[in-house]
């Protein structure tokens, strides 16, 4: 029985054998064409940028699996930075408690995308679009507009601690591994898989699907206040602007990562290597001296490239 | 000056014979099991074909073979004595061979000018013409006797006789020679059953061949002048149709009682399971009761549409009801029973009859499409035994003989007996007492039939409760103690074992709907047996 579980860890390893590949190619490329690619100042660049999208991508990977999208994401985010700074700055609250207040925040903005697209059964792309304008709005109201500063109290959560990693990446990190246990081991992450796959036979099976629903809905909008509480801590303040465009982002990583748009079928470990692709081209590209417009003709190529290749490897599979 | 035709037929004592429009030589179709087999028959310019036979005795797959849907797997076509083998619907279309299918294919929110000419809307330069248009679309409709509809209304807005003779319309723009209609009168009113009928006649007196599939058998003898009657995907009838009775054409349709038996020994017969009382609900299921005794296998039969599987969905909760109660075991309290999961934890299963759409879980494995109804039995706490999943997966291979490489195997790769077992493997794991099949061997091949009817025969011995809805009555009759006869929505007439017939149980199945000339669009519109 040992045996099939090793099996079962083969089979899993050479489903990301590709994308580890690309993630190493395009290192090897960046590596030759500027010689500060590798350097430290790269590595912690990407170790500050990562932990935001990481937890974000998990939360989406969620979300398309069970055939949902959650545009919301970005504003969500803004809107849990800037009620924590208020939280912190105006009501003098310390930092765990505006922390868990702009993570419950933005859990409710979550759960309510949930409710009302199950609730009633409207595709989620819609209410997570008017979503997003409401907690935008939200954020706005709360700051007046202007970037708050907070000062060194979060600075913490991205100050590295062992091995030049702060606690941001080591709870994002933690955050990949619990979320790939819970989707391929645990009776709640089977239920979603189904959900995706076959809604109507899920819930002939006894199993009621909407309740489930929701609850990814919630949870990303909890890990968007995460997104949210590492962001603040990096920048040592709240922008209300912050997080615009966020959303494609992260669609993107979870997308190259090889979850389907449809439902079904997706990887949190894989999208954890499709953040990886993603922000190592973006630095990569800014290395080399690549203009802001022309990084984002080539990520938007590398997007495409990346759901037409899959597109491919699943119609291999299937013949 | 007038000039024979020189067609290819021999001319017979100084007249020609007419050479037949179009013929077929040992027709057949193979998916994973052969769904057709040597189907020889001619058709002459004029005619209207009955084509008639059970659900899934291959009428469907015939008229796709010949539209240009399905290629053959065997045998030959001729059209005009030249060979003919179209590549797809649109060849077939080049050629005159036109299909109304079962489901309207229309776009509801364009204009019926439009729907009609949809794939070549007369334009200047990629403008409308829309003067045009309208005086072709008039012209068209007026063919089908369609005179007094503005050709800009929106489809949608019109009923769905009308559509149906829009979509006919459509398909006699170009070269119309061969006109396939199936189930033509599926979804019409008397009255617009009888506009489509005198749209048919003209359509004869102008050339056009017909083949007309439906079980609707008075329809078939008023409309047709020959009949063609297919049993699991074999001719077993060609003949004119004058000299045949409703009686002879079911015979024909049904065949003899399979000569195999299941042994349905061994059973013990105890308290009820199952009891529903008035259980309804408003247009669809008029408030019914029975009752499934334990070791009992009860069979609900009756036609598409007379709310069987809306009976069976409104007991298991998937549907909710307006009226009644279900009692599950001997109790005189009601089950409450909302949604699935209600009546799951009240222990009835449900087997749906689309298994691909309702049932499985398609890209996954038999080890988790058979855990689905009860991951608690392979998990811990919540998280889930990788090795206890792969065990109870392979368990349900063996007993159930589902061929398959291992319980990894994805479920979309196998036939549709073993996706079945399956489903089957889902409920048994679960053991719950009373089960619901809704068209339980529906699409699969005689062996794997048995298979299930066998296993149903082990359920009841386990005393279980089980209720079943076919089409199939060879198959219910083989393997039920009783059959509730279901028509217009309401249980019409119940026979118990060794009190039935055939004839009994479809002239039933047909009571509802006589003498109601009156339906609003839903209803089924079915003419008397």
């Amino acid at each position: 029985m040992k045996n099939t579980t090793f099996q079962r860890g083969m089979a899993s390893a050479k489903n990301y054998a590709g994308l580890i590949g690309a993630l190493i190619a395009m290192c090897v490329l960046f590596g030759f064409a500027s010689e500060n690619f590798f350097t430290l100042s790269t590595l912690s660049t990407l170790s500050n940028d990562i932990p935001t999208l990481v937890v974000m991508a998990v939360g989406m990977t969620f979300v398309l699996i069970i055939g949902g999208i959650d545009l919301s994401v970005g504003s969500v985010m803004a809107l849990a930075a800037s009620i924590l700074s208020l939280a912190t700055v105006h009501w003098g609250w310390p930092v765990w408690a505006s922390g868990l207040l702009g993570m419950a925040a933005a859990t409710i903005c979550g759960a309510t995308t949930g409710l009302i697209s199950v609730g009633w059964r409207i595709p989620s792309f819609i209410v997570s679009l008017g979503v997003l304008e409401i907690a935008r709005g939200l954020a706005y109201q709360v700051t007046d507009s202007r970037t708050e500063y907070i000062g060194s109290a979060v600075e913490f959560i991205s100050a590295p601690i062992v091995f030049g990693l702060s606690p941001a990446i080591l709870i994002a990190l933690a955050i990949v591994v619990a979320g790939q246990l819970v989707l391929t081991k645990s009776v709640l992450g089977r239920h979603w898989i189904g959900i995706g796959t076959n809604e109507e036979a899920v819930r002939l099976s006894g199993i009621a699907p909407r309740p489930r629903k929701v609850l990814v809905y919630a949870l990303m909008g909890l890990l968007s206040g995460v997104g949210a509480l590492f962001q603040v801590s990096r920048l040592e303040a709240a922008d209300p602007n912050g997080g615009v465009g966020m959303e494609l982002q992260v669609i993107a990583a979870v997308v190259i990562g090889g979850t389907s748009l449809m439902g079904g079928r997706g990887s949190v470990i894989s999208t954890f290597i499709g953040v990886l692709i993603i922000s190592v081209l973006e630095a990569g590209l800014a290395q080399v001296g690549v203009s802001e417009p022309m990084k984002r003709i080539v990520t938007g190529l590398v997007i495409v490239a990346a759901v037409v290749l899959d597109t491919y490897r699943r119609r291999g599979e299937r013949a | 000056m007038t000039v024979e035709p020189t067609a290819a037929a021999p001319a017979l004592a100084g007249q020609p014979a007419p050479a037949p429009l179009l013929s077929l030589t040992d027709i057949g179709k193979t998916y994973v099991e052969p769904v057709l087999r040597g189907v020889a028959l001619q058709l002459h310019a004029g005619q209207v074909l009955a084509l008639t036979g059970e659900n899934g005795a291959g009428k469907s797959t015939l008229s796709k073979i010949v539209c240009g849907l399905e290629p053959a797997t065997t045998g030959a076509m001729l059209l005009d004595g030249q060979p003919f083998q179209p590549a797809s619907r649109a060849a077939a279309e080049q050629l005159g061979i036109r299909m109304v299918m079962q489901e309207l294919n229309l776009l509801p929110t364009l204009s019926v000018a439009e729907n009609l000419y949809l794939n070549q809307l007369p334009n200047r330069y990629g403008w409308i013409d829309r003067a045009k248009l309208e005086r072709d679309a008039i012209a068209q409709m007026a063919k089908v006797g369609l005179n007094d509809i503005d050709p800009w209304t929106p489809v949608g807005q019109l009923g769905i006789g009308h559509q149906q003779m829009i979509e006919i319309a459509r398909n006699l723009i170009g070269e119309c020679r061969l006109l396939v209609l199936d189930e033509p009168t599926a979804m019409l009113t008397h009255r617009e059953v009888e506009l489509l009928f005198v749209q048919i006649e003209r359509l004869k007196a102008a050339g056009v061949a017909i083949i007309y599939i439906s079980h609707r058998l008075e329809e078939l003898k008023r409309v047709a002048d020959r009949i063609v009657v297919l049993r699991d995907g074999e001719m077993v009838c060609d003949d004119a149709i004058a000299g045949y009775s409703s009686a002879d054409l079911v015979r024909l349709m049904v065949g003899r009682a399979a000569d195999a038996e299941i042994d349905l020994s061994g059973r013990v017969i105890g308290a009820p399971l199952l009891r529903v009382h008035e259980l309804g609900r408003k247009g669809v299921v008029h408030p019914t009761s029975l009752e499934v005794k334990a070791g009992q296998i009860v069979g609900i039969a009756g036609l598409i549409g007379s709310g069987r599987t809306e009976l069976l969905r409104l007991i298991f909760g998937a549907d909710s009801a307006d009226s009644g109660q279900v009692f599950v075991g001997d109790t005189t309290v009601a089950a409450v029973i909302n949604t699935p999961k209600d009546a799951v934890e009240a222990g009835i299963a449900m087997i749906t009859e689309d298994r691909k759409g309702q049932g499985l879980l398609l890209q996954q494995s038999i080890a988790v499409n058979s855990t689905l109804a009860r991951l608690e039995g392979v998990s811990k706490g919540g998280w889930l035994d990788g090795n206890a999943e792969a065990a109870v997966g392979a368990d349900y291979i063996e007993r159930l003989g589902v061929r398959s490489r291992n319980s990894a195997q994805a479920v979309a790769e196998l036939s549709g007996g073993n996706q079945q077992k399956v489903v089957m493997a889902r409920w048994l794991y679960r053991d719950v007492p009373v089960m619901l099949f809704d068209e339980p061997t529906r699409g699969i091949d005689i062996g794997a039939k048995f298979d299930i009817y066998h296993l149903l025969a082990d359920l009841a011995r386990q005393g279980k409760g089980l209720l079943i809805v076919s089409s199939d009555l060879r198959e219910l009759m083989l393997i039920c103690d009783r059959i509730a006869v279901m028509s217009a929505g309401r249980i019409v007439e119940t026979f118990e074992r060794g009190a039935w017939s055939q004839d009994a149980i479809l002239s039933a199945a047909f009571s509802g709907y006589l003498g109601s000339n009156d339906h609003t669009h839903n209803d089924t519109a079915a003419s008397a047996a």
